[in-house]
């Protein structure tokens, strides 16, 4: 199995990711995104971990250490979300323009 | 390439992540999104299985499948929003995004190509979750307890934030 596979497979998820945190409206909805521009940076990682030029544990490891971050953004993240939908009564990002001079 | 189990299995579970991921884009329904983000994460999982990361594949089902989609498909029920989302309505930031995301696609991709990276000779014996115990527990000893450190200070400043203002 090619490594170059698996790393346009990463690339590929990557990019939809990409897409939906610049595209959607709905902030729930780009948190999700996030998740999955990390989880393609996981792929990356576990892909080296077995194939890479020095194969060994390292790369799982840091993925787990990868996965840990990700679910704490995603609690802090709803929480602000929840947060703002309380104070604007909406969680379309279009609208948080606040700071906007 | 001759095709084997191997080529066949990452073929299928590939096609399902990216349908997934796709069909995220394109749903209008909100909840809908929420369910074709799932089934990508279940099939990210089945990838750590073919390059034999047992265990975190079987964290990925628990925190991905498991825990964050419940989590944003609460996070979408428990706000006020349109059943179905329309599009952004301002062509040229939209034009740009799928510039730029195609321009990173392709580059990425010729550039993975491109390198030499690769060892064929991958010895997997060693691959378990006893070596991943040791690495956590032994050279990874202060950043896995820094890790909990920071799920605990999530877990209470999610709280916090969350929390209505002025109530005690």
């Amino acid at each position: 199995m090619l490594i170059a596979s698996y790393l346009a497979l990463a690339a590929i998820l990557f990019v939809i990711g990409l897409m939906g945190v610049l595209t959607k409206r709905n902030a729930v909805i780009v948190l999700f995104s996030l998740e999955l521009m990390l989880n393609a940076a996981n792929i990356n990682l576990v892909t080296f971990s077995k194939m890479g030029l020095v194969p060994n544990l390292n790369g799982q490891v840091f993925a787990l250490f990868n996965v840990v971050v990700a679910a704490a953004e995603a609690a802090v993240g709803l929480a602000i979300l929840f947060a703002i939908y309380r104070n604007r009564e909406t969680i379309d990002a279009e609208k948080f323009n606040l700071l906007k001079g | 390439m001759e095709i084997t189990g191997e080529f066949i299995a990452f073929f299928i579970l590939s096609i399902l992540a990216i349908c997934g991921a796709v069909f995220m884009i394109f749903f209008t329904n909100v909840v809908h999104m929420g369910v074709s983000m799932a089934f990508t994460f279940l099939s990210i999982a089945g990838i750590y299985f073919l390059l034999n990361a047992d265990f975190l594949a079987v964290i990925q089902i628990m925190v991905y499948t498991g825990a964050i989609s419940i989590l944003m498909l609460f996070g979408i029920m428990m706000t006020r929003h349109k059943e179905t989302e329309e599009k952004l309505n301002r062509p040229i930031h939209y034009g740009l995004s799928i510039a730029g995301a195609g321009v990173l696609l392709v580059s990425l991709v010729l550039l993975s190509r491109g390198a030499t990276f690769v060892s064929d000779a991958v010895d997997t014996k060693g691959y378990g979750i006893e070596k991943i115990g040791e690495l956590f527990f032994g050279t990874y000893m202060i950043p896995f307890e820094l890790a909990s450190i920071l799920l605990l200070v999530a877990l209470i400043g999610s709280i916090i934030i969350a929390k209505k203002e002025g109530q005690e």
